[in-house]
């Protein structure tokens, strides 16, 4: 019995280049991708807006599954529309859950290494679906899985060519925090294996561990781009409202208002309102006072955490 | 037997509109079997049966739910997805696709029509339907195919094509007959076999060319469309 190992090797390809080029991708009178220049390289890069963004729409024409409008997008230097043969470097996660439930994993990865045409599509499935950890489900019909494992099991799929270049849209939706860590880990993995990862997500919470960097797209255009740690501070140190009551409202009041990091505390009838001009310090620092002065918060309810307004906040600075 | 058809064998098998394929060539096979046995003449069962049941609706209705389910359900449900990232020649999807769907709907159809055929007159228009009505499924499948690549309703335009044009139109204006699938199946099967069950519209050379241009002509336009197959955002 031979032992496979769950790491991926390293590609024995050079890394791949994915290259947007002003691309815009409108319906109708509808612009949906506006303008969009981006270059990915190895690594993990996370794809980040609100809903409605247009990530979907820029992450189809990464895949060559929708014409740029205008601009042009390349892999290596050759268009990904109307060019099957990107698929050989390309790996595809689509958003939507969309699974042959009459197949187990096994036959639904061995099918994906067969269209392939890899010399041993048997060997190519096993590995893949090692490496997303569904060896002990594998034989089951994937109807009877769960979101997560039907997740993993399309990542195995889209991984089982040993792509240079992985997208995956929404690859976090509806999976518990384990095993969204453990994607996250299986992507970075991959990342520093040399091969170009690119997610999309909507939750910013959700893309708390990567280390890469992050692409962020607002009303069709890429509005911020960088390494992850500087956009997070961004976000993080952002102005905020929060919304607090505790067992003694007004000693937390009096004691916040000595909080450098907080710049108005108003008094209301079920609790306080406190503006902070430090989210990171706030949050922080509340739990020090409430324990400090024995009190206890009953909640603590951040008022304007729509992605929207955290998306514009990051747009304007 | 290819991936590509493997996969959609499997999802036609195992989808649970298969089972729709079975009413008719059974209710075709209970009448034929039903008039033999009750004795009554086959020149006034037989048109009924095998022309205005058998090939104007079993073959084309078979052919639609088996033509527009191996490409047009993957299309719905998003699994075409997973065929289509693959460095596969799009003509090497299609063809896999359309070989299982006129060969499911050929022996869906077929058959039937082989055992009423005989029942009606003879072995010989037995076979001449049952050939038909292969070259027919054919025709068919290759324009339901293309169909779930033109249009996002291809079910519902399909049956307006079989019901309206092939049926209805098909009854008062002569000039749809040149452009009626099921016209060239029942001239194909009268010069196999040529009896007075079967009354033709068309030429066999018109039959036979209109056909294959049918069948050529839109597999073309299928494996061109799927070229260019765009994936609508849902959530963007």
């Amino acid at each position: 019995m031979t032992t496979i190992s769950a790491e991926p090797a390293a590609p024995a390809t050079p890394a791949s280049t994915l290259d947007l080029a002003g691309v815009s991708r409108w319906y109708g009178n509808v612009v949906a991708v506006n303008d969009v220049t981006m270059r990915l390289g190895p690594g993990v890069t996370g794809l980040l807006g609100p809903n409605g963004a247009g990530k979907t729409t820029l992450l189809h024409m990464m895949a060559g599954f929708l014409a740029p409008s205008r601009g042009a997008v390349t892999l290596d230097g050759s268009p990904t529309w109307r060019n099957p043969d990107v698929y050989r470097r390309l790996g595809l996660v689509s958003e939507r859950e969309a699974v042959h439930t009459f197949l187990s994993a096994y036959e639904f990865v061995l099918a994906s290494a067969k269209l392939h045409r890899l010399p041993d599509p048997e060997a190519a499935a096993r590995a893949a679906i090692a490496l997303v950890e569904m060896e002990d489900a594998q034989d089951r019909k994937i109807g009877t899985y769960s979101k997560g494992m039907r997740q993993r099991t399309r990542v195995a799929a889209a991984l089982v060519h040993d792509p240079q270049v992985l997208l995956l849209d929404e690859p976090f939706n509806g999976m518990d925090p384990r095993q969204r860590l453990h994607m996250m880990a299986l992507l970075h993995r991959l990342g520093d294996a040399g091969r170009t990862i690119l997610f999309s997500s909507h939750i910013l919470e959700e893309v708390e561990q990567v280390s890469g960097t992050v692409q962020v797209m607002v009303a069709g255009r890429l509005a911020a781009s960088g390494d992850y740690r500087t956009i997070r501070r961004l976000m993080t140190n952002r102005p905020h409202v929060f919304r607090v009551s505790s067992t003694d409202d007004r000693a937390l009041a009096v004691a916040l208002m000595a909080e450098e990091s907080v710049t108005g505390v108003e008094l209301g009838r079920d609790g306080l309102t406190v503006r902070a001009g430090d989210y990171g310090a706030f949050t922080r620092a509340l739990p020090k006072i409430a324990l400090a002065r024995s009190l206890r918060v009953r909640s603590l309810t951040p008022e304007d955490e729509s992605l929207e307004s955290v998306f514009s906040y990051l747009v304007g600075s | 037997m290819s991936t590509v058809s493997w996969i959609t064998a499997r999802g036609l098998f195992g989808r649970r509109r298969f089972l729709l394929l079975l009413p008719l060539p059974v209710l075709l096979l209970t009448l034929a079997i039903l008039s033999r046995s009750l004795g009554v003449d086959p020149g006034e069962w037989g048109p009924a049966v095998l022309v205005g049941l058998g090939l104007a609706v079993v073959l084309p209705v078979v052919a639609l739910i088996v033509g527009t389910g191996v490409l047009g359900a993957e299309i719905d449900d998003g699994t075409v997805v997973h065929i289509l990232t693959k460095p596969l020649p799009r003509w090497q999807i299609i063809l896999p696709k359309l070989a299982v769907a006129a060969g499911v709907t050929a022996v869906t159809v077929a058959v039937p029509l082989y055992v009423a055929g005989v029942l009606a007159h003879s072995v010989r228009l037995g076979v001449a339907l049952a050939v038909a009505a292969s070259i027919g499924s054919l025709a068919y499948c290759a324009f339901f195919v293309a169909l779930s690549l033109l249009t996002r309703r291809p079910v519902l335009l399909g049956l307006v094509y079989v019901l309206i044009w092939e049926g209805l139109l098909g009854n008062f204006v002569s000039g749809t007959k040149v452009l009626s699938i099921q016209q060239y199946v029942i001239a194909l099967a009268d010069r196999i076999a040529p009896t007075e069950m079967l009354a033709t519209n068309v030429s066999v050379p018109v039959a036979s060319v209109m056909s294959a241009l049918i069948a050529v002509g839109f597999t073309a336009l299928a494996v061109d469309r799927l070229r260019s197959f765009s994936v609508a955002g849902e959530t963007s």
